[in-house]
C-alpha cells in the first residue's frame, strides 16, 4: 500500500468482508438484516447487490437457527461469515456456539474442524441502552475451543477478518458499536495482518495500561494527559481475548513496574480480572505497586447519555487509577 | 517464615566477599545492630550487623567460603514465630576483646522491644523494590518510600543502593583477582582505593577553596580543658574539628548527602566520615554517626574507637557506607594544606593540614599564632563556589569559638 487511505472502520469491515466473498467462493455472508437492509450498522450495504442473495443471506429472527446452520456450513466445507447483531443476541446462540461450534473439533479426534467466523457488535456508547450496550467478551474468551478477537483499529478491523477465515477453529469477531464511525487511516495490508498477539500502542515507561476494544482509545486519550503531568504510559491492545498474549503484557509491564487494566466488561469475573492475575502470577516481583483495573460500573448500561458515559471507564477514570499508582507528589 | 539474611553490600565497589566467622550458631537469639559475622573483603575484615530481631534458624554460608553480594548467609526466625522462650545466649565475644552489647543481661528490655515490633516492622516495599533491595543488600528499613501510600519502590531502593561498579573498577578488580593472591587484601584495598578514586575524579567535577584560620582559641581552650581532665576524658583537636564541622553541614545544606542517578540529595541526618590511614598503607574513612548531636567527649571516645577498630581490620558496614562528608587530616608534622579527593556518591571532603605557628597580623601587630589551613573539596554538581566559602567561613567561626562546640 503505498499511500495511507482514510476511512471508516464501518468501511474497513465491509472491505474485508468485499475482500473475502471476492476471493473466496466457500466464503459467504448471513445474518439479520444484512441483506436488502444492508445490516444494522450498515457494514454490509451493497453487498446484496454485488455478490447476490445465494452468498449474501438474510436469516429469520433466530440467532440459535442461523449460528447453527453456519455451524453445520463450515462443518461441510464451506466458510460462512455469521453476523448477529449484538452481543445480547448471541445469547440465544450460545448453546450452539458453546456446545458445537467449540467442541466438535475436539469430540471428533480432530477429524470435524469448524471453521466459522462470528461477527458481532458488542459495547456501549451509542445510547442502545441495556439490551444492545453489553461487553459479553469475557464469556465467550472463557470457553477453550473458540478463538476470539477484538480490532480496534482500522487496521485491525480491514485486516483480522481475512486472518480469521483462514484459521480452522472458530472465531467471535467482536466489533464495538462505538467505532463504526470512527474514521483512521489504513496503513498495513490485510494479508500482514495477524489474527494473535498482542499490540503495543504507544509506548511508555511508567505504566501499563492493557486494554482492548473501544477502550483502547479512552486510554490513548488518557495517555496524553497522563504525559502532560510527566507520566509516560504504555498502551498494550490485547487483540486477541482468546488466546491472551501474555509475553507482551509481562513484558511491558516488568518494564513499567505498574499496570491498569482498562476493561469495558463489568469487574467481577472480568477478562480484567484475568489479565490482573496473571500479572501477579508471573511478574509479582516486577511490580512497584498494586495491579489497577478500571471496569464498567456493575449496572446494566444506562440509556440517559450521561449515565452511559458514568458507568463507562471513561479518560477521567483511567487517569485517576494511573495516579494512585504514584506518590501523592506525582 | 524465617527471613533471609543476605550479605550486604559493604561498600560502593564491593561485588563479593568471604566468610571468616560466625558470631552466631542456629539457636542464638539476635537483635537489631548485633554483629554476627566477620566477612573479609577488599576493604578488610568487616563485622557485619543484623538488621532484625529474632532468632537464628540455619547458617546458609560456612566460613571460609565467598560468595557474592546478596547472597543468602543465614535464616532468621522473627519474633513474632518464636514462642518459645529464648534460651540461647547474645552472640559470643569477638576475638577483638570488645564485649557484644549487654543483650543477654536485659531480658525486661528485650522483651518491651519485641512486642511492638512485630506491628511496626512490617516495611511497606514493594515487589520489584524488596527483590532489588535484596539484590543489592539494602537495609529497606533504611530507606524512604515515595511510593503509593509511602511504599518504597524500586527506584528508591536505587537510589540508596550502591552504585553499580564502573568498568574501570571492574577491571582494576579483575586485575587485583588475576595478579594477587585471595588472601592479598592490601592489594584489594588498593584496588578499591584506585576504583573509587578514579571515579570520583572522572564523574565528580571538583572544586577546591582553602582558608587560613587562627585556632589560637581553640588550642588554648583544648589546652586548659585537657589540664583538668583525667587521662581518659582528655580532646584531641580533631574532635573539635568533627563537630565544627557537623554543625556547619546542619547550617549549610548542599555538603552532606548523596549525589545518585542525576540529582543531589541531601542526608537528615550529618555523619561525619573520619579518614584513617591504615599501617601498611591504604586508608579508610568510617563515619561517627549522628556527630552534630553528640558531645565532645562522646565524640572523642567514638574517634578513638573507630581508629582502633579501623587498625585492627574490625569497622561495621554501616560505619564504612554511612558518612555523609568525610574529615581528612594528616596531622602534626605533616603538610601545610590537603586538597583531597571526594568519596562518591558524597559531595564534599575537608582536608585539614597541621596546626603550625606562624607569624599572623592581629590588631595592627605581627605575633606568633596557632593557624590552621583548611580546604573544602567540593562537588560542582551540588554547589558553586559562594555556598562554598561561606561554608568555610561558617566552619572557621565555629572554631574561633571552642567552648560552644
Amino acid at each position: 500500500m503505498s499511500e495511507p487511505v482514510r476511512i471508516t472502520y464501518r468501511e474497513a469491515v465491509k472491505q474485508a468482508i468485499r475482500e473475502a466473498l471476492r476471493d473466496d467462493p466457500r466464503v459467504f455472508l448471513m445474518g439479520e438484516d444484512v441483506g436488502k437492509y444492508g445490516g444494522c450498522f450498515a457494514v454490509t450495504k451493497g453487498l446484496l447487490e454485488e455478490f447476490g442473495a445465494e452468498r449474501v443471506r438474510d436469516t429469520p429472527l433466530s440467532e440459535s437457527a442461523f449460528v447453527g446452520a453456519g455451524i453445520g456450513a463450515a462443518l461441510g466445507g464451506l466458510r460462512p461469515v455469521v453476523e448477529v447483531m449484538t452481543v445480547n443476541f448471541s445469547l440465544l446462540a450460545l448453546d450452539q456456539i458453546v456446545n458445537n461450534a467449540a467442541t466438535l473439533c475436539h469430540m471428533s479426534g480432530g477429524q470435524f474442524p469448524v471453521p466459522v467466523v462470528i461477527r458481532m457488535a458488542t459495547g456501549a456508547g451509542r445510547q442502545l441502552a441495556a439490551q444492545h450496550s453489553h461487553s459479553l467478551e469475557s464469556w465467550y474468551a472463557h470457553v477453550p475451543g473458540l478463538r476470539v478477537v477484538e480490532p480496534a483499529t482500522i487496521d485491525d478491523a480491514r485486516g483480522m477478518l481475512g486472518a480469521a477465515l483462514a484459521c480452522p477453529d472458530p472465531v467471535i469477531v467482536f466489533e464495538p458499536i462505538s467505532l463504526y464511525n470512527m474514521e483512521g487511516e489504513l496503513t498495513a495490508a490485510a494479508s500482514a495482518v495477524q489474527l494473535d498477539g498482542a499490540r503495543i500502542h504507544r509506548p511508555g515507561r511508567d505504566v501499563t495500561l492493557v486494554t482492548y476494544g473501544a477502550s483502547l482509545w479512552r486510554c490513548a486519550t488518557a495517555a496524553e494527559e497522563l504525559a502532560a503531568a510527566g507520566i509516560e504510559a504504555e498502551i498494550v491492545d490485547l487483540r486477541s481475548l482468546r488466546p491472551l498474549d501474555d509475553a507482551t503484557v509481562l513484558a511491558s509491564v516488568r518494564r513499567t513496574r505498574r499496570c491498569v487494566i482498562v476493561d469495558e466488561g463489568w469487574r467481577s469475573g472480568s477478562l480484567a480480572a484475568e489479565v490482573g492475575l496473571r500479572v501477579v502470577e508471573q511478574a509479582f516481583y516486577d511490580l512497584d505497586a498494586p495491579v489497577a483495573r478500571v471496569c464498567t460500573e456493575e449496572v446494566p448500561i444506562p440509556y440517559p447519555k450521561h449515565l452511559e458515559d458514568a458507568a463507562l471507564p471513561g479518560p477521567p477514570r483511567i487517569v485517576a487509577a494511573v495516579r494512585r499508582l504514584f506518590s501523592d507528589a506525582a | 517464615m524465617p527471613r533471609e539474611f543476605r550479605l550486604p553490600a559493604l561498600g560502593a565497589d564491593m561485588d563479593e566477599g568471604t566468610i571468616v566467622q560466625w558470631h552466631v550458631a542456629p539457636g542464638s537469639r539476635v537483635k537489631r545492630g548485633d554483629v554476627v559475622a566477620v566477612v573479609e573483603t577488599d576493604k578488610g575484615a568487616i563485622d557485619v550487623e543484623i538488621f532484625e530481631d529474632g532468632v537464628v534458624r540455619e547458617i546458609v554460608v560456612p566460613p571460609g567460603q565467598k560468595v557474592a553480594v546478596g547472597t543468602v548467609l543465614a535464616l532468621v526466625e522473627a519474633d513474632a514465630e518464636v514462642r518459645v522462650a529464648p534460651t540461647s545466649t547474645a552472640p559470643a565475644e569477638g576475638p577483638g576483646g570488645a564485649p557484644a552489647a549487654p543483650a543477654a543481661s536485659e531480658p525486661a528490655v528485650e522483651a518491651m522491644a519485641t512486642a511492638p515490633a512485630t506491628v511496626a516492622s512490617r516495611v511497606k516495599i514493594s515487589p520489584a523494590g524488596r527483590k532489588r533491595a535484596g539484590e543489592l543488600g539494602v537495609d529497606i528499613a533504611m530507606l524512604h518510600g515515595t511510593g503509593p501510600g509511602g511504599a518504597i519502590t524500586l527506584e528508591d531502593v536505587e537510589a540508596a543502593g550502591p552504585a553499580p561498579s564502573s568498568a574501570p573498577a571492574a577491571v582494576a578488580d579483575l586485575a587485583t583477582a588475576v595478579e594477587a593472591p585471595a588472601t592479598d587484601a592490601r592489594a584489594g584495598m588498593r584496588a578499591a582505593i584506585a576504583a573509587a578514586m578514579s571515579r570520583s575524579k572522572r564523574e565528580i567535577p571538583h572544586y577546591y577553596l582553602s582558608t587560613t584560620v587562627d585556632v589560637t582559641p581553640a588550642t588554648q581552650w583544648l589546652a586548659a580543658h585537657n589540664a583538668q581532665a583525667p587521662v581518659a576524658g582528655r580532646l584531641l583537636f580533631a574532635a573539635l574539628l568533627v563537630k565544627a564541622l557537623a554543625l556547619t553541614c546542619r547550617a549549610t545544606p548542599g555538603f552532606s548527602g548523596f549525589h545518585r542517578d542525576g540529582r543531589y540529595e541531601e542526608s537528615p541526618g550529618v555523619h561525619v566520615g573520619v579518614a584513617v590511614a591504615l599501617r601498611g598503607g591504604g586508608l579508610v574513612a568510617p563515619a561517627i554517626m549522628d556527630t552534630a548531636q553528640q558531645p565532645l567527649s562522646v565524640l572523642m571516645e567514638a574517634f578513638r574507637a573507630l581508629v582502633a577498630r579501623a587498625r585492627a581490620g574490625r569497622l561495621r558496614a554501616s560505619e564504612l557506607a554511612a558518612p555523609t562528608i568525610v574529615l581528612t587530616s594528616l596531622g602534626e608534622d605533616s603538610v601545610d594544606a590537603v586538597f583531597p579527593i571526594i568519596q562518591p556518591p558524597q559531595v564534599a571532603i575537608v582536608g585539614a593540614g597541621a596546626i603550625v605557628q606562624r607569624p599572623w597580623v592581629v590588631d595592627g601587630a605581627v605575633v606568633p599564632r596557632q593557624l590552621l589551613t583548611l580546604t573544602l573539596g567540593a562537588d560542582h554538581r551540588v554547589t558553586d563556589g559562594r555556598l562554598g566559602a561561606q561554608f568555610l567561613a561558617r566552619l572557621a567561626a565555629r572554631l574561633a569559638d571552642p567552648a560552644a562546640l
